[in-house]
C-alpha cells in the first residue's frame, strides 16, 4: 500500500498548504466587515478546480490499482511480464498525442484557428490509434497464452488497461464536445483546450507509471533507492 | 490574517465570479424528476436513502427476531439470516448513512450555507443522484434475483463470498451487490466534485473558509476523504467482479471445494482486506465528520452560545480526516500482520482519539452556562454526545491489539460499531431533520410526536446496544444464526430476548417519525422566517423554504462568522452572518 499511502500523503501536502494559505489560524470571532480576499483559490476558474479535483480521484484509482499489483508481486508466483511490443508502440502515440494538444494549446493563445483544429484533430487522432495499439497488445497477449486468467501480471494489465482506456474515452468524448465550439473561434474553445491537455498529460504519466510498476521497473527502482540509501 | 475592511459600506469588493442564474426547469421531466435545483435533488437522494433504509430497519428485525427467538421462526434459515446480515449493514453504511449525509445534508446546506446559488456543476449534480438510484434498484434487485442476495457479509471477504457455500455467491446475488457499488461509487464522485469544487469556488464575497459554519466544513472535509477512498472500494469490486465473472485470480487462492479442485490459484484475499479497510476505515469518519459538524451547530444554536474552540474544531476535523487514511489495518489484527505493523496501527488508532476528544469537550464547554433550550434537535444532539463518546471509548479497547484479538469477531464489536457509527449519527440525522425541517417545509414538526420518538429511539438505542457488550465478553460471537445449542449460558439467551424486544420498539417508533413528517407537511405549525433565531446564512434567504436560485436578486455579503449568539450589546440575541450593522466586541469581553 505504499504507493497509494505516497498519494495520499501528496495529497495531505497540497491540502495543507492550501488550507494554511486560505487562512485557517484565523480568528474568525474577532474579524467582523466585508472580506476583500477572493473566495475562489487563487482566482481559478471552476472548471480548473473541478478537473483538479477529478484528477486527484482518478490518481488515486490508479495509484489503488499500483499498489494492488505491488502487493502482489510478494506472492511466489508472480514472474515478471512479457509486453508485446506493440505496447511501446501504443505508448510513443500516447505521448505523441499528448503533444499534439499541447501544440494545440499554443496554437489557441497565438489565436490560429485552423492550427487549433488540425492539432486537436492530431491529437484526437493518435489517442484513438493508441486504443487500438491496446486492443491489438491485447489479441497478441492473448494469443500468446498470456490471456486474462493465465497468470496473475497478465489480469493485472488487462485491468488496468481497460480502467485506463475507459478514462481516455471518456477524455475523447469531452474533446470531441470541445471540437464543436470551435467554430465560434480560436478564443472560446481555449480554456477548454486547455483542460482537455491537463487530462491528456495525467493519463500519459499514469500509463507510464502503471507500465513500470507492471513490468517490475519501479520496485527494481525501489530497490536500488533502498540499497544506496541504506 | 485576511484584509477585513474597517467600513463594510465602502470596503465589498465587487464579485470575481460572474453571477449566473442556475438552470431553469422549462417542463414536467426537467422540474419533477431531473430536477437541476440542489434542493430538489437533496430532497431526492433523502428520499432515496430513507426508502432503502427502511428495508435495511426491517432487515434488523428479522435479524434481532432470529437471534432473540432461535427456532421459532421457519422462514429464517441460517442462508436467509446470513443474507439480512450483509444486506442490513452495506445499506446502511453506504447506501443510508453516506447518501443521506452527502447528497441529502451536503446538496441543501452546502449552496445555502456558503451563499450560492447552486452547485457549480448542476447537471453533473442530477446525474449523480440517478446513478445513485440506479444503484439503489439494482442492489434492491438482489432481493428478487435467483439465490436472493449475497450473504457473504458486508465486508464482501473473499474467498467466501464467491464460492457454492456462500448465498448468492455463485448466483446473481455478489454480482449485483458488486455491480450496485460500482454504480454507487460512480454517482458519488459526480456529487463529491459538486460539493467539493462549490465550496471551493462558489463561496459568496465575505465566506472565508473560517467563516463557514461547521456543517460545511465536517461535510467538505468528509467530501474529500469520500473522494480518496471510495476509489478503493471502486477498484476492489471490479477486481472481485473479474474474480466471480471472468475467472482471474486477484484475491482467490487454490481452493478445493466439495471435493473438487477449482480454477483458482495464488491470489490473496488479505490484498482484499488492505483494499476493502483503506475504504472502509474513512467510511467510518466521512459519516462521523458532518454528524460533527452538524451537531456543532445545533448546539450552537439552540445553546444561544458561540461555538466553543471553532479554530480546534475546524483543526480537529482535518486532523481526523488525514489521520483516518493510515489506520485502516485495526481492522484486520487477526489477519495474521506483523507485530510491528500491528503496533503502527494500534498507536495512529489511539492518536485519533486525541482530536476526537477536542471536540467532545468543546462541545460541552459551548453547553456550559449556556442558555440551553432543550429542543427536539439539542434533545438528539445531546443524544448524540452521550452515544457518540460511549461507542468512541469500547472504540479505545478495540484499538488495542491485545485487547482486540479476544474480542474480534464477537457482540462486542457488534454493539461498538452500532454505538459509533450507528446510533450516533442516526441522531444527528434526526436532530438535523428537526432542525432544519421548518426551512425545507416552512412548517415545524409536531414537538410533542418528536418528544416521544426521541425517548423511545435514545432509551431504546441503549437498552439494545449496552447489554450486547455483555453478551460479547462472554464471548458470542458475531454472524451466527443461532448459539442456544452451544457453550453461552442462559442468561444470554435472555438478555438477547429482551434486545429482540427493544429493536421492535424503537424501530415501531421510527415509524412514528415518519408519521410526524407527512402529518406535519400538511398540518405543521407555520414556522415563519427564522424559527431558531440561527445566526447561518441559509436561514436568511428572501423566501422561506428557499426558492430556485436561493437568494432573490443580489447574493448575499458575509460580515462575520456563523456563531454571533448572545453578543454583548447586540440588539437581538443573535447577528446574522450578512448583517452588516453590529459589530461584534467579543475582545472585550473578559
Amino acid at each position: 500500500m505504499s504507493i497509494v499511502l505516497g498519494f495520499v500523503a501528496l495529497v495531505a501536502v497540497i491540502a495543507l498548504t492550501w488550507l494554511w494559505r486560505q487562512g485557517v489560524a484565523e480568528r474568525p470571532w474577532l474579524e467582523t466587515g466585508a472580506v476583500t480576499r477572493s473566495p475562489s483559490p487563487g482566482g481559478q476558474p471552476t472548471g480548473r478546480t473541478g478537473l483538479g479535483v477529478f484528477l486527484i480521484v482518478a490518481g488515486g484509482l490508479f495509484a489503488l490499482a499500483g499498489s494492488a499489483v505491488t502487493m502482489r508481486m510478494g506472492y511466489a508466483d508472480w514472474f515478471e511480464m512479457r509486453l508485446p511490443r506493440v505496447v511501446w508502440a501504443g505508448t510513443a502515440l500516447l505521448a505523441l498525442s499528448s503533444l499534439a494538444l499541447q501544440a494545440a494549446v499554443f496554437a489557441a493563445r497565438r489565436g490560429d484557428g485552423p492550427g487549433l483544429a488540425s492539432w486537436i484533430g492530431a491529437g484526437a487522432a493518435s489517442m484513438a490509434a493508441f486504443l487500438l495499439a491496446q486492443g491489438l497488445a491485447w489479441a497478441r497477449m492473448a494469443e500468446t497464452g498470456q490471456g486474462l486468467a493465465a497468470t496473475p501480471g497478465a489480469s493485472f494489465f488487462y485491468l488496468i488497461s481497460g480502467l485506463h482506456g475507459l478514462h481516455i474515452l471518456g477524455g475523447l468524448v469531452a474533446l470531441a464536445r470541445v471540437a464543436t465550439r470551435l467554430r465560434r473561434g480560436p478564443g472560446a474553445a481555449a480554456p477548454a483546450v486547455a483542460l482537455c491537455t491537463i487530462y491528456w498529460h495525467f493519463l500519459l504519466i499514469v500509463w507510464i507509471a502503471m507500465l513500470a510498476i507492471l513490468t517490475g521497473w519501479a520496485s527494481d527502482a525501489a530497490a536500488l533507492c533502498r540499497a544506496i540509501l541504506s | 490574517m485576511s484584509s477585513v475592511s474597517e467600513d463594510p459600506d465602502t470596503g465589498i469588493p465587487p464579485a470575481e465570479v460572474p453571477d449566473l442564474p442556475p438552470p431553469h426547469a422549462h417542463g414536467f421531466w426537467s422540474r419533477w424528476v431531473f430536477s437541476q435545483d440542489a434542493k430538489y435533488i437533496a430532497l431526492q437522494y433523502s428520499g432515496t436513502a430513507i426508502a432503502i433504509g427502511l428495508v435495511a430497519l426491517v432487515l434488523s428485525w428479522l435479524i434481532r427476531m432470529q437471534l432473540g427467538f432461535p427456532g421459532v421462526f421457519d422462514f429464517i434459515s441460517a442462508e436467509a439470516y446470513y443474507q439480512f446480515i450483509t444486506m442490513h449493514g452495506m445499506i446502511m453504511v453506504v447506501y443510508l448513512l453516506t447518501a443521506i449525509f452527502l447528497g441529502g445534508f451536503g446538496n441543501y446546506l452546502i449552496p445555502l450555507m456558503v451563499g450560492a446559488r447552486d452547485m457549480v456543476f448542476p447537471f453533473v449534480n442530477m446525474l449523480s443522484f440517478w446513478v445513485y438510484f440506479l444503484a439503489v434498484v439494482v442492489l434492491a434487485a438482489s432481493f428478487f434475483a435467483p439465490g436472493g442476495p449475497t450473504g457473504a457479509g458486508w465486508t464482501l471477504y473473499p474467498p467466501q463470498a464467491i464460492l457454492s457455500g456462500t448465498p448468492g455467491g455463485t448466483q446473481w446475488g455478489i454480482v449485483l451487490m458488486l455491480v450496485s457499488l460500482i454504480l454507487f461509487i460512480i454517482g458519488f464522485t459526480m456529487g463529491g466534485l459538486n460539493y467539493a469544487v462549490t465550496v471551493l469556488q462558489a463561496r459568496t464575497r465575505g465566506m472565508t473558509l473560517m467563516r463557514m459554519p461547521l456543517t460545511i466544513w465536517g461535510i467538505f472535509t468528509a467530501t474529500v476523504m469520500a473522494l480518496l477512498a471510495f476509489p478503493a472500494l471502486f477498484v476492489a469490486s471490479v477486481m472481485m467482479l473479474f474474480d466471480r465473472l471472468l475467472g482471474t485470480s486477484f484475491f482467490m487462492p487454490a481452493l478445493v471445494e466439495m471435493g473438487e479442485q477449482l480454477s483458482y490459484g495464488g491470489g490473496s484475499p488479505i490484498v482484499f482486506q488492505h483494499l476493502f479497510w483503506f475504504f472502509g476505515h474513512p467510511e467510518v469518519y466521512i459519516v462521523a465528520l458532518p454528524a460533527f459538524g452538524i451537531v456543532s451547530d445545533l448546539i450552537a444554536v439552540h445553546a444561544r452560545k458561540n461555538i466553543f474552540g471553532y479554530r480546534m474544531m475546524v483543526w480537529a476535523i482535518v486532523i481526523i480526516g488525514a489521520l483516518s487514511f493510515i489506520v485502516w489495518a485495526h481492522h484486520m489484527y487477526v489477519s495474521g500482520m506483523h507485530p510491528y505493523f500491528g503496533f503502527f496501527f494500534a498507536t495512529t488508532t489511539l492518536i485519533i482519539a486525541v482530536p476526537t476528544a477536542l471536540k467532545v469537550y468543546n462541545w460541552i464547554l459551548t453547553l456550559w452556562r449556556g442558555d440551553i433550550h432543550l429542543t427536539l434537535p439539542m434533545l438528539f444532539a445531546l443524544g448524540f454526545i452521550v452515544t457518540f463518546l460511549n461507542g468512541g471509548l469500547t472504540g479505545l479497547f478495540l484499538g488495542n491489539v491485545v485487547v482486540d484479538v479476544p474480542l474480534s469477531d464477537t457482540m462486542f464489536v457488534v454493539a461498538h460499531f452500532h454505538m459509533v457509527m450507528g446510533v450516533a449519527p442516526i441522531m444527528v440525522i434526526y436532530g438535523a431533520i428537526y432542525h432544519w425541517f421548518p426551512l425545507i417545509s416552512g412548517r415545524m414538526l409536531s414537538h410533542r410526536l418528536g418528544l416521544i420518538h426521541f425517548w423511545v429511539t435514545f432509551i431504546g438505542a441503549y437498552a439494545i446496544f449496552f447489554p450486547m457488550h455483555y453478551v460479547g465478553l462472554v464471548g458470542v460471537p458475531r454472524r451466527y444464526p443461532d448459539i442456544s445449542a452451544s457453550f453461552v449460558p442462559d442468561s444470554v439467551a435472555t438478555l438477547n430476548a429482551f434486545i429482540t424486544v427493544a429493536a421492535l420498539t424503537v424501530g415501531a417508533a421510527q415509524m412514528l417519525f415518519l408519521f410526524n413528517v407527512a402529518w406535519s407537511l400538511a398540518r405543521g405549525r407555520k414556522a415563519g422566517h427564522n424559527p431558531w433565531r440561527a445566526a447561518s446564512l441559509e436561514w436568511q434567504t428572501p423566501e422561506v423554504p428557499p426558492r430556485h436560485g436561493n437568494w432573490g436578486d443580489e447574493l448575499p455579503v458575509v460580515y462575520r462568522w456563523a456563531y454571533d449568539y448572545s453578543v454583548p450589546g447586540a440588539p437581538r440575541d443573535y447577528i446574522a452572518q450578512d448583517d452588516p450593522g453590529h459589530r461584534a466586541s467579543w475582545s472585550h469581553v473578559p
